[in-house]
């Protein structure tokens, strides 16, 4: 199966976010498995997440919605737009 | 048989929801493991019995959703409709219930009887968060059991809410009212809903459930649509399904799958809004706390070496050292055996005693393993139950990624023994957890290129004999060079064969800190070390058989034979004239002379084992217990000249018939196929620099890894007398040939790449579930060793080069190569910064 083709977004990202900081999800560009994983763990639109670390070689990123903390690579992250309103 | 009263009942929920924990205390210690048919996944199933009867329970994957997008998804969703069960116990964290309800309302839709078990109820407390469970089970229309699947006592009410509602189910039938209406999408759910719900064929189905699946456009539900609708029927259905999909998303710009998870999500927050209150206040919680320093930059990796310093510490060295205590028992056990096997002949043992105690020593080899297993596998269930082998994959997967492995990856490369200890079996078993397909096919291969126990023994001979002073530096450069090695093959595996294979992204949840429960860790070392001893045991057991029969057959012609038979003879002539006229020859009237020379032996044996005065005058006092008259043939009292002379000629004849059975053991194993083979070979290794005897050690080991040892040591025999070890034989034997440092730096390489053993192949055989891969496993790392090895041994003679400085060079250029490889795969995924770049220029 080939790879969906990845070109880098002109948006904010999750992947642009700092470590500390909260962004609202406004949609996902990844298809397939990769976006249905990312809404069964709660990544759904208008959902605050934030940033909680990323791991000591700088990839993977950890983030926290509600009470969950979930990892995730910055690739995978990088398709995840957030509302341009991060604070 | 089942009859009416007997129920099915299946756990369903996410992972880290507690499933396996209330499997436990329901079903107790009966249940067992298998397969779902034809895939890798576990099956859970266990039974118990109530007042009304049996019940069967399994305890599906745990799965976030019931799609068709993993495999896991796809066994669960297939289990529930082709089983259709009396009751689905759905177990939901209930500190986490926005997320876990999405299942149980896809549960609903499939009009499946279900009970809630609320899980965790404390964790959910001590966060703030109160449930009004009567309202919750009201508005879902189902009842719900708050659960603590970590005590035990609410067991009975459990199983008597699960038999009540089963019960309950049967008497209402399965009518059940829509929870959730999808929006703008509805018109089209009910439309479809209605197709179905008319096509002969599809009854079975839930005809809503499955209307929305054909919206989603679930591969899996279109191939059932094919399967059970006529060819013209299944387009026509399938089509009206695309074109409601195509135009919804035209008028709507949403996904159809979006807007389905969407409306759900509605519903579950509108249920929420009425049923939970939470009183969070927003302070850190205990795990937040932990992992502020667990997974600190700084002191993450700190923690990570520890950690696995403390599992090789723990497990590798004390449960070696803990063997030095098993060991004598399996060894007694050994002695037993041999007593109970008909005695060894003078020349020629009889074969049921040779391959008995050729079984028994294979067993013992893999038994010895057991106390070390047991508690490797413990260390790894408290890893694994604590929550703090997800954060190991966080930590490394950045690592393991460049080289086309996977932050879980890890695990197995632990069990595979990432420094000196540790076996492929449990290592490739544990790839099954391993979400990205193409990482775990690269995981299952470079597994069996760590350190596995049965290979230190092997690299322990050959150090002693070859590297006295270098043997630090060697055992450094041996123990690391694994992981360099399986991270080189991975990535080699990964841009060549792998490459068309499906891979998935790293998307985990990092859940909770918990105290893992002792029951739960027991039970599950037990559990694993039981399926070591099964698998490996039976196969190992099996190819003893065959590589002794290998190494016995064709035997000898019956001329060699007449010759060994005369040579003996001849020795016992001569023993014979040594004591003519002398009065110990009576003790010999009436026992045999093959007797005598077994007592000899044994009683060498016995004095070479007791290390101290007192126990060797145990010995004493036992041989003269065991038989009074030999005894002054191996200890002459003082004085006694006739005892002397009796002594002197039984060591003599003892000589000469350990000698006898040497040389003709060796000729046995020269004409034997194994040892042809090994001839046979002899021109493909010989640029190694390996001749027949290790060609024949090498594919017994591949047996199991022991018995090239062992193998050796028959190859390298020496006379009893002689006394030395191994070690020495084998250097003296092997200097004698020609062999240097290089052979012995050639025959580690080949070793260490060697392929796995055949347990671990029918391991990668259970876990690709194909044959094909598994001589893969099998042909790949033989052509790879005996490529490094001829090398090594070619430029070593070429260039005079010792086996220290070319172990030196083989490791620095392979360090070098990984550092390379590393660094080009990092410059191969820029996104991130492209897509910084990107947007700074939009908007610059």
């Amino acid at each position: 199966m080939p790879s969906p083709v990845r070109l880098p977004l002109l948006v904010p990202t999750l992947n642009d976010i700092r470590s500390g900081q909260r962004a609202r999800i406004r949609r996902h560009h990844a298809r397939g498995a990769v976006r249905q994983r990312l809404m069964d763990l709660g990544l759904m639109p208008n959902v605050e997440v934030e940033m909680v670390r990323s791991a000591p070689f700088d990839d993977p990123v950890q983030i926290k919605l509600a009470a969950t903390h979930i990892a995730l690579r910055r690739a995978e992250a990088a398709f995840i737009e957030v509302f341009d309103d991060a604070s | 048989m089942t009859r009416p009263d007997d129920l099915l009942v299946v756990l369903a929920g996410q992972q880290n929801a507690g499933k396996s924990t209330l499997f436990n205390l329901l079903t107790g210690a009966r249940q067992h493991v298998a397969n779902y048919p034809g895939v890798t996944v576990d099956k859970q199933y266990g039974e118990y019995r109530d007042p009304s009867g049996r019940v069967r329970t399994v305890d599906l994957p745990g799965t976030y959703s019931l799609t068709s997008f993993s495999l896991e998804e796809r066994v669960a969703r297939d289990f529930l409709i082709s089983e259709s069960p009396d009751l689905v116990l759905n177990v939901v964290d209930a500190s986490n219930l926005r997320r876990s309800l999405h299942l149980t309302l896809q549960l609903l839709e499939m009009r499946l009887p279900v009970v809630l078990a609320l899980n965790m109820m404390d964790v959910a407390e001590r966060l703030g968060a109160q449930i009004d469970q009567e309202q919750l089970g009201r508005l879902l229309g189902v009842a719900v059991v708050p659960t603590i699947g970590r005590k035990t006592e609410g067991r009975d009410r459990l199983r008597q809410v699960i038999r009540a509602q089963a019960r309950a189910k049967q008497d209402a039938g399965r009518e059940a009212e829509i929870l959730v209406r999808y929006g703008d999408l509805e018109p089209e759910v009910v439309e479809l809903a209605e197709l179905i719900a008319r096509s002969p064929g599809l009854e079975s189905f839930p005809s809503r459930w499955l209307a929305l699946k054909l919206l989603e456009g679930d591969e899996q539900a279109v191939k059932w649509i094919h399967t059970r609708l006529l060819t013209t029927d299944a387009d026509a259905l399938l089509e009206r399904a695309a074109l409601m999909r195509a135009a919804f998303e035209a008028a709507h710009g949403l996904d159809v799958t979006d807007q389905i998870v969407a409306c759900r999500d509605r519903v579950i927050a509108r249920f929420l809004e009425r049923t939970l209150r939470e009183t969070s206040d927003g302070s850190p919680t205990l795990t937040e706390r932990i992992d502020r320093v667990i997974l600190n930059r700084w002191s993450a990796p700190l923690f990570l070496i520890l950690t696995v310093f403390l599992i090789y510490q723990i497990s590798i060295v004390w449960g070696y050292e803990l063997t030095t205590y098993t060991w004598p028992l399996l060894a007694a056990f050994r002695e037993v055996i041999a007593s109970l096997l008909p005695s060894a002949g003078f020349l020629v043992d009889p074969y049921v005693r040779a391959l008995g105690l050729w079984l028994v020593d294979s067993a013992n080899t893999l038994l010895n393993y057991v106390p070390i297993f047991l508690i490797l596998f413990a260390l790894i269930a408290i890893l694994e139950d604590s929550g703090y082998m997800a954060r190991i994959a966080f930590i490394l997967d950045k690592v393991l990624h460049r080289f086309g492995l996977h932050g879980q990856s890890t695990l197995p490369l632990i069990l595979g023994g990432v420094f000196a200890g540790g076996c492929a079996v449990p290592g490739v078993m544990a790839t099954k957890g391993i979400p990205d397909h193409r990482a775990r096919m690269a995981t299952i291969f470079s597994v069996p290129f760590m350190n596995c126990l049965a290979k230190v023994p092997l690299y322990t001979l050959l150090l002693g004999i070859f590297f006295v002073e270098g043997k630090t530096l060697m055992m450094f450069y041996i123990s690391t060079m694994t992981i360099i090695f399986a991270l080189l093959v991975a990535k080699l595996l990964t841009v060549t064969v792998l490459r068309g294979q499906e891979t998935a992204p790293f998307v985990m949840e990092l859940p909770r800190y918990h105290a893992p429960t002792l029951g739960s860790v027991l039970r599950r070392a037990v559990d694993r070390t039981w399926i070591y001893v099964k698998k490996v045991g039976t196969i190992v057991l099996a190819v003893a058989v065959v590589v002794f029969t290998l190494l016995q057959f064709p035997g000898l012609t019956s001329e060699r034979k007449a010759h060994f038979e005369q040579r003996g003879h001849a020795a016992v002539a001569l023993f014979q004239d040594a004591l003519a006229g002398n009065p110990y020859l009576a003790a010999l009237q009436d026992a045999t002379l093959t007797d005598l020379v077994n007592y000899y032996d044994d009683y060498r044996r016995a004095k070479l084992n007791a290390k101290s005065q007192a126990a060797s005058q145990a010995v004493e006092a036992r041989f003269q217990a065991r038989n009074p008259e030999f005894h002054p043939f191996v200890t002459p009292p003082a004085g006694d000249q006739d005892a002397r002379a009796a002594s002197r000629a039984l060591r003599a004849l003892a000589s000469t018939r350990t000698t006898l059975r040497r040389e003709l053991r060796e000729e046995t194993i020269v004409h034997s196929v194994l040892g042809r083979i090994g001839r046979g070979l002899e021109p493909l290794t010989q640029f190694a620099g390996f001749d027949w005897k290790i060609n024949v050690a090498l594919l017994a080991s591949f047996a199991a890894r022991e018995s090239s040892v062992a193998t050796l040591g028959v190859l390298f025999q020496q006379d009893a007398d002689t006394n030395a070890s191994l070690e020495e034989r084998m250097g003296a034997a092997t200097r004698d040939a020609g062999a240097t440092s290089l052979l012995a730096v050639s025959l580690i390489l080949f070793f260490a790449l060697y392929p796995p053993c055949l347990a671990t192949t029918i391991m990668v055989k259970v876990q690709t579930n194909s044959y094909a891969w598994m001589l893969f496993s099998i042909a790949f790392p033989t052509a790879l060793g005996l490529t490094v090895a001829s090398a090594v041994h070619s430029v070593g003679l070429a260039t005079g080069a010792t086996g220290l400085q070319m172990m030196t060079a083989v490791y620095f250029s392979a360090l070098a190569l990984l550092i390379l490889v590393g660094l080009l795969s990092g410059r191969s995924r820029p996104q991130a910064p492209e897509g910084l770049l990107a947007r700074a220029a939009s908007r610059g």
